[in-house]
């Protein structure tokens, strides 16, 4: 079920991706300030927009989960946050990499937007480590939803916490209408698109994985063999 | 055209690469993983194959 329409999603995928960074290369313009170095904001802004966003539908499908009790939901939650810890380091290295370019540093510790996104990545990096702690299935869900609703809804007031703030280096780009040239502008929403279409394709991709190897796992058990769930085993 | 328009701008080119870099490094070590899930995954199958065969051998055999 998962796996269809996998193959012309990533293709789309594809092809938004590599237009959105032509575009950031070829048609925006040089930043003024910053030149070249500016072209990272295209992949680092839309990938810690869609990040902190899987992060909230994580919380999303494990409220779902707590409500009716339906399994599917937690897998859901944990692919969804997986999905956007891996982007996570993105944000942080390419984050890291302009700040160098731009300030000097890697990481400006005083700078409210770098230290509240590190502050949120941290508390799901305790995600997993807290999932797999504890054996029994119905409470590994149970207890991972919790978390995953509870770290959701820290991640707007976040959001909001960060904008509230008076000093900052970090440049705003959501809500300033000025703030970004209309090619800019246009160059980073298809940016976007293509780093959305990038996180479903990629959770479509790991669904589909992991209900495929559910189903060979039962599968297994029903003609009696052995069932060797490896390292990488999703929610059980 | 932009090695014209950063003349006057500092050159951060290795910058921008390493980022774009990191950003496919990225997404290539986790399509790899997920190529590694799905040959283990193909070895299941096949085990399940070979195991569905056994079961539906004629007794004796």
């Amino acid at each position: 079920m998962y796996g269809k329409g996998l193959r012309p999603l990533a293709i789309v995928t594809c092809v938004v991706l590599t237009g959105a960074f032509a575009l950031a290369f070829f048609y925006a313009p040089m930043d003024a300030d910053q030149g070249l170095m500016q072209k990272i904001f295209y992949v680092h802004v839309p990938m810690a927009i869609v990040s902190l966003l899987g992060f909230v539908l994580g919380a999303v499908f494990a409220i779902q989960h707590l409500r009716t009790g339906d399994r599917r939901h937690d897998l859901r939650s944990y692919v969804a946050i997986h999905l956007s810890l891996i982007l996570g380091v993105g944000v942080l290295v390419t984050g890291s990499i302009w700040a160098r370019a731009a300030w000097g540093h890697w990481f400006v510790w005083d700078e409210p937007t770098l230290v509240s996104f590190l502050i949120v990545f941290l508390l799901y990096c305790c995600y997993q480590p807290l999932r797999f702690a504890i054996e029994d299935p119905d409470r590994q869900a149970r207890y991972a939803s919790v978390f995953a609703i509870t770290a959701g809804a820290f991640v707007p007031l976040n959001f909001l916490a960060v904008r509230l703030a008076q000093q900052y280096a970090h440049p705003r780009v959501l809500g300033s209408s000025d703030a970004l040239p209309p090619k800019m502008r246009l160059a980073f929403l298809v940016s976007l698109l293509g780093m959305a279409l990038l996180y479903t394709t990629l959770y479509r991709f790991e669904m589909t994985a992991k209900n495929t190897r559910l189903r060979v796992h039962s599968l297994k058990r029903r003609l009696g063999g052995d069932v060797v769930l490896g390292r990488s085993a999703a929610p059980r | 055209m932009i090695a014209e328009t950063t003349a006057a701008l500092p050159d951060n080119t290795g910058y921008v690469a390493a980022a774009y870099l990191v950003f496919l490094a990225l997404v290539l070590v986790y399509l790899v993983v997920m190529a590694i899930r799905f040959a283990r995954l193909e070895r299941d199958i096949v085990e399940l194959d070979e195991l569905a065969s056994k079961g539906s051998a004629p007794a004796g055999e």
